[in-house]
């Protein structure tokens, strides 16, 4: 790209040829105020607030929306620049409320941060203020229109970024409003979004409303738990409580957003119904009790069962989202009493590959390379729900590129598929192997015998072909798994595929996984068939076995099987028949209070510090953002106890970074050891599915998501997502 | 002379069919092209010579316009016209399209060839039923003797010209507007640059031009540049058809040659309607700023002279009032229209018409205060330059212009309560 | 799990007769077949003629889903064209430009007349629902100031006369049919 040389306020840079005067000052540090322009939105250049004067041009024009050209000169302060700002702020402010003092944007508005510099302190409009009707966008966004400047940055949102037209702006003139469509809900799964675009108090946090304003609140910063991207956040709490959730800046994963799943979820801590201290159940009844009891209770009981059978009769299940640290202690703990059933795989049907054994799961390349590719070939997955962030920068590269599904449900896709094949399920695997064999077709010199003989009888047709063809066209291709594809029968079958595929076609592939840490909990060990970084163990019971076969004691931690399971019902029965549960959780409802023994109350997200391994292999650590309520204690801590309850060795850890820096230099040595996949057996296809879909459901994926109120308020939330909403342009 | 160039066909008795239309000369211009005796390069040429102005409002040549358009660069590329005619005052391109439709056909296939374009678009106005009728029926004559479609005259130049409609806005006069109309969206401009030229409908590169500038097209051609240039005066080629109104005694068109003075034109429409007194003239639409009777009885009809008198030629829309109008409310309309049309886009249009037209509407109200005036003139001036669209301008100038010109009615009517001229 | 076979286009044929939508499969084919949208304001036209004048909620929507276009993209296009009415008008529609050339030749007038002969104020529509009066800017046939549209018909240098011959003219096509038309038949 060509580079020229401008000046602004004085200051000499080189700037990209094609880059906007704002965007420039922006990257140099010099301020120029706007409303309409977002860097990550087209630019509309509509607010006119941006006015600057560049020499030789007779009137003042916007830096947003005026490119850069060699030797250019800007002045941002001139009284020509200033006149022009002043006077689109008075514009901007007569039909703008006076109600700072109740707004929740109040003290982090740009309209009122901006009006103490530029508008005029007696306002010259004495005729009447427009009011807009509000509208009612669901459990999730409070809307205020009257206070809308009609930026239409939350418009440009849905339109450019989603892909999905839900806000528009109906009307013209002094009439516009910013709304939907009559009145619908917003129900995009990153809808909110537009609050933090929105410059002014008109689109609000629901959940937040009225709770706080702004300059009360302190920012910790956290990483997210509900989907396997680990988007970074900001939670912003008052004296403990958390008020709000917000996205952090991090291009690599999140870039500026974050899914509604992410942002709210937090009301489950705030609101839910929480265990607020360790309770024993005697004689059917809950009991309320000190630490030490329940601890006791709970070492007493597993070192009977465990000692009774060998370690065969007990088992831990651990949830999606519990810490890298408390899974590698949880296991630690077990395999320290010789006891190797533990998993978090509670929604894999094919442990085929667990004498395997690599380190880690997910993607094997930078997640931000997907918006860059020319080709993607989406395999089972449900994108949009369990990793709502990472579709939309596979929305961006059908800018240029394709994107192509083989899905056993009729996916909502917020862009257009280039090809498209929806197998019944039971023939996910076949379909598959079909484009490998039209690959194969195309690269018969890159096969080998043993690969042709294998795929002896899969016929390809022409859907294939041009599947094909398009991997082997584009100059970046990848083939994406979703999570879909990891709960399948064959999953271990079809992430051969992938890696065959991917290999004779030049392209990257990789799969998503479910909820937030599966990364680190495989890493840390909390699977049967390794120990922490791949570490030999003697193969253990794995989840399907546990749940299904019944065992005499459990240790639950964060997680509830019997709903979140793919054996939810076996899990129950289970528990119930169990001798003694232990459960580690955050609440003290639903069915855990039949089937547990004993509850000890666990931090919940933001509440605790820890790590989270994302798809992409990104340790990112996080310093708990309040204290946890009533006599809650982080599960580490607890674990740790627990440890030298058992008196077990090398359990004395003063904080979660000690423990995550064992693992993780544990890890350095070991490296990702990665083993080739074998071959798998020949093809057929799997056995019938009673569902023809089985996903958790956008917002059930874990116990937090679902004791979010607001969330589970949204239209998504009651039915499994599938609409007719496909992108339309 | 009269009507010479768009309205040649008009004494004609069905002006509108291709029979009259062929009679006068008509496509005897697309012919020459077909024959391969006029090229491009040459079209343009005689253009520039001609100095054929934008007949839309803005004046901007029409040769240099065209030369602008990436004829080589492959893909598809558009022809637009602009029939949208809004602009109050404006009816002439209605009579174009109603009683010489051939001509606007030949000059957009002209157009097509010279741009390399092989689909045309006629926007007209959603309230044209009548012309739009007509333009149906002479494409249907034009199509059916390969005068447009697909191997024009057997040769391979192929041209295709589809009529559409709008809705009822006056901003899609504006061409950003009209590209985003015809896409199907509200008529919102767009940031330019990109100018269409570069990035028009659907993203291709496209033209537009105002119905009375390709209607001139076919007769520039027949008759050579020069020839239209000394219709008209230097920098102003032509005839120009003026759309008379308001106080005279025979309004309606008068296709005249640039450079004619305003007082003949006054007499071909009859004069001041029952022998009033003149008191002003807005001449080029609403738009432009009102100009006293005694500045324009001393003008000639035509870009230059008009513009340096302080106002526009715009359109061609002359509105002649007499004394009995009261330039409050006359101001007052007019600040109506603009805060009704202004599409909501950008900041200073759509929250200054607003106010514009609040605070004169105020004051007829006898509710005016002193302050109200320059408060006035510095509203209008803050929208000026600083919007999207030139609607913002459009809206601006002629409030502008009725203050300079006649402040002391609004003066009047703020301390009296009533006003001057009425009483 | 939707049915991929579901015709989108249902809600509409169900909405307006064959030919209508013919009409509208005609402006389809002016613009490039991938662009959806271009078609919108034809298609509401269409519909809203069918409708007496005006547009719901549910036709808006069902053209949306006839032309695969997001809801709101119609409803925005509704709303910001004045030819579009989204409340219930008479089944003739009187618009009458009160822009400046009208004004300066008295269209105050031809208002006043209107309100007083049909006894409703401007906007409103008559109790047998058959005008409604529309104020209109400029429809440029400034020339014929002043002018109404009504019926696609332009009626210029309107007088007194000429209005409440438009007026009966269009009242004459709501009497009652009279006996001997139906007999013929
Ligand atoms: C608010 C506004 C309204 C306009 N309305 C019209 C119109 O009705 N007809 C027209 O030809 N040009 C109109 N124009 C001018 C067009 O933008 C454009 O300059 C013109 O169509 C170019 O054609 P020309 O070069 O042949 O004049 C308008 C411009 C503005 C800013
Ligand atoms: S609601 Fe907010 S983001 Fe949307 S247009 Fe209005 S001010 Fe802009
Ligand atoms: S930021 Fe440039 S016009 Fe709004």
């Amino acid at each position: 790209m060509g580079k020229v040389n401008i000046e602004i306020d004085g200051k000499k840079l080189v700037a990209d040829v094609g880059s906007m005067i704002i965007e420039v000052a922006d990257d140099a540090d010099i301020y120029i105020p706007r409303f309409c322009y977002h860097k990550k939105l087209s630019v509309a250049a509509n607010c006119r607030m941006c006015m600057v004067d560049v020499s030789n041009l007779p009137k003042a024009v916007p830096a947003c929306a005026t490119p850069v050209a060699d030797g250019m000169v800007i002045q941002t302060q001139t009284p020509k620049a200033v006149d022009a700002q002043k006077s689109v702020m008075e514009f901007l402010l007569i039909n703008h409320p006076l109600d700072c003092p109740v707004c929740d944007q109040g003290g982090e508005c740009e309209l009122q941060d901006l009006s103490v510099g530029y508008g005029e302190d007696v306002s010259r409009y004495v005729e009447g203020k427009r009011v807009v009707k509000d509208k009612d966008l669901g459990p999730l966004i409070s809307t205020d229109m009257t206070r809308c400047i009609h930026c239409t940055r939350c418009v440009r949102f849905g339109q450019e970024i989603v892909g999905i037209r839900e806000m528009g702006a109906t009307g013209r003139g002094e009439h516009v409003e910013i709304g939907t469509y009559i009145e619908s809900t917003m129900d995009s799964e990153v809808s909110a979004n537009i609050i933090d675009l929105c410059p002014v108090g008109a689109l609000t946090a629901k959940p937040s409303r009225y709770k706080a304003r702004a300059w009360e609140l302190r920012e910790s910063p956290s990483i997210a738990a509900h989907d396997c991207l680990g988007s970074n956040v900001n939670v912003h709490h008052r004296r403990g409580e958390i008020i709000r959730v917000v996205p952090r800046e991090n291009e690599a994963i999140n870039e500026v957003w974050l899914s509604d799943r992410d942002r709210f979820s937090y009301q489950a801590l705030t609101d839910g119904k929480r265990l607020l201290q360790p309770k024993i159940k005697k004689n059917g009844q809950w009991e309320s009790c000190d630490w030490q009891t329940a601890l006791n209770f709970a070492m007493t009981e597993m070192k009977r069962i465990i000692g009774a059978s060998n370690g065969d009769n007990f088992g831990a299940i651990i949830g999606n989202n519990s810490t890298t640290e408390e899974s590698y202690l949880a296991q630690k703990i077990l395999r320290g009493l010789g006891c190797n059933n533990i998993d978090f795989r509670t929604r894999r049907r094919d442990f085929s590959a667990d004498d395997k054994g690599n380190v880690r799961s997910g993607l094997n390349f930078p997640l931000q390379d997907l918006e860059h590719m020319d080709a993607t070939l989406l395999v089972a997955g449900d994108l949009r729900h369990e990793q709502p962030l990472a579709t939309l920068r596979v929305r961006k590269s059908t800018g240029f590129g394709k994107a192509m599904a083989i899905n056993p449900f009729d996916g909502e896709y917020n862009f257009r598929l280039s090809h498209e094949i929806q197998p019944e399920p039971h023939l996910l695997a076949n379909e598959f192997a079909c484009v490998l064999s039209a690959v194969a077709a195309k690269k018969d010199d890159a096969i080998s015998a043993e690969i042709k003989e294998w795929l002896s009888g899969v016929e390809h047709n022409k859907v294939h072909s041009e599947m094909a063809d398009e991997l082997i066209a584009g100059e970046q291709t990848c083939i994406l798994l979703g999570v879909y594809a990891q709960e399948h029968p064959q999953a271990e079958t079809i992430n051969w595929l992938g890696e065959q595929v991917a290999k004779l076609t030049d392209s990257k592939w990789g799969y998503m996984t479910q909820g937030c840490n599966a990364a680190g909990n495989k890493l840390a060990g909390a699977v049967p068939n390794q120990s922490e970084v791949g570490g030999r163990a003697t193969l253990g019971k794995n989840a399907k076995q546990m749940l299904n076969e019944g065992l005499k004691g459990y240790l639950i931690h964060n997680c509830e099987p019997d709903v979140e399971s793919l054996w939810s019902e076996q899990a129950l029965e289970n528990f119930n028949n169990a001798e003694c549960v232990i459960a580690l959780t955050s609440y003290d409802d639903g069915r855990m209070l039949d089937y547990a023994n004993v509850m000890l109350p666990i931090a919940g997200n933001f509440e605790t510090s820890g790590t989270f391994i994302n798809i992409e292999g990104i340790w990112q650590s996080f310093a708990a953002a309040v204290a946890a309520p009533g006599d809650v204690r982080p599960a580490w801590k607890i674990l740790r106890v627990l440890g030298n309850l058992f008196e077990l060795n090398g359990f004395d850890y003063e904080s979660s970074i000690q423990i995550r820096d064992e693992l993780r230099e544990k890890y350095e040595v070991s490296g990702d050891k990665k083993v080739s996949r074998k071959m798998p057996e020949v093809l057929c296809s799997s056995e019938k599915f009673e569902a023809p879909r089985e996903s958790l459901g956008l917002y059930r994926v874990d116990p937090m998501v679902r004791r979010a109120e607001a969330l589970q308020k949204t239209p998504k939330a009651s039915t499994h997502p599938i609409s007719i909403s496909r992108v339309k342009t | 002379m009269a009507n010479e160039v768009c309205f040649r066909t008009l004494d004609l008795e069905t002006p509108w069919s291709l029979e009259a239309y062929e009679s006068v000369g008509g496509y005897s211009s697309l012919r020459k092209i077909i024959a391969g005796e006029l090229d491009h390069e040459k079209i343009i040429d005689e253009l520039k010579l001609s100095a054929l102005r934008g007949r839309g409002g803005a004046g901007f040549p029409t040769g240099l316009k065209w030369s602008f358009m990436p004829r080589n660069m492959p893909g598809q590329k558009y022809v637009v016209c602009n029939s949208d005619e809004g602009e109050p005052g404006t009816f002439k391109d209605r009579d174009i399209l109603r009683f010489n439709p051939h001509q606007l056909i030949e000059g957009m296939a002209i157009a097509g060839y010279v741009m390399n374009a092989t689909v045309g678009y006629n926007y007209m106005r959603g309230e044209f039923y009548e012309p739009f009728d007509r333009m149906e029926q002479a494409l249907k004559e034009a199509r059916s003797k390969n005068l447009i479609g697909d191997n024009i005259l057997g040769s391979d130049f192929c041209f295709e010209l589809h009529n559409h409609l709008g809705g009822g806005a006056y901003i899609c006069g504006e061409e950003t507007a009209l590209i985003e109309s015809l896409e199907g969206k509200k008529g919102q401009p767009r940031f330019k640059p990109p100018f269409p030229a570069n990035y028009g409908v659907f993203g291709r590169p496209t033209n537009v031009n105002n119905t009375e500038s390709y209607a001139s097209v076919p007769a520039i051609l027949e008759n050579g540049g020069q020839w239209f240039l000394d219709l008209g005066k230097p920098n102003n080629g032509g005839t120009k058809i003026f759309s008379v109104s308001g106080h005279v005694t025979n309004p309606g068109n008068f296709e005249i040659n640039l450079g004619t003075p305003f007082k003949d034109l006054l007499e071909m429409a009859g004069g001041m309607l029952a022998g009033n007194q003149l008191k002003a003239v807005i001449p080029g639409g609403s738009s432009s700023p009102i100009l006293p009777a005694e500045v324009m009885m001393e003008l000639t009809m035509d870009y230059d002279a008009i513009g340096k008198a302080g106002s526009m030629l715009g359109s061609g829309a002359v509105m002649v009032i007499d004394e009995s109008v009261c330039m409050v409310e006359l101001a007052a309309r007019t600040a109506h229209f603009y805060y009704e049309e202004s599409c909501g886009q950008c900041s200073p249009c759509r929250e200054g018409t607003g106010w514009m037209s609040r605070v004169i509407h105020r004051i007829l109200e006898g509710e005016g205060k002193p302050e109200d005036i320059d408060n006035l003139d510095r509203v209008a001036g803050n929208i000026m330059g600083r919007t999207i669209c030139a609607l913002g301008d459009a809206a601006a100038m002629p409030i502008k212009g009725f203050l300079k010109n006649y402040r002391h009615e609004f003066e009047y009517m703020i301390e009296h309560k009533r006003s001057m001229v009425k009483g | 799990m939707t049915d991929l076979n579901y015709d989108k286009s249902l809600h509409l044929k169900e909405l307006i007769p064959q030919s209508a939508i013919d009409e509208i499969e005609q402006w389809i084919l002016k613009y490039p077949a991938e662009r959806k949208r271009p078609p919108i304001m034809p298609a509401l036209k269409v519909v809203q003629e069918h409708n007496g004048n005006y547009l719901t909620t549910e036709m808006m929507q069902a053209v949306a889903e006839y032309l695969d276009v997001p809801h709101v993209a119609v409803y925005e296009v509704a709303t910001f064209y004045t030819m579009f009415n989204l409340n219930e008008m008479g089944k003739h529609v009187l618009s009458v430009c009160t822009n400046l050339s009208c004004s300066l030749r008295g269209s105050d007038k031809v208002v006043e007349h209107l309100q007083n002969r049909l006894n409703i104020k401007l906007g409103e529509t008559t109790k047998d629902g058959v005008f409604t009066i529309k104020e209109v800017e400029c429809m440029a046939a400034c020339g014929g100031a002043p002018m109404l549209e009504v019926d696609k018909v332009y009626h210029e240098n309107l007088t007194e006369e000429k209005i409440d011959k438009i007026l009966s003219d269009i009242a004459a096509q709501h009497m009652p049919a009279k006996e001997e038309d139906n007999n013929g038949k």
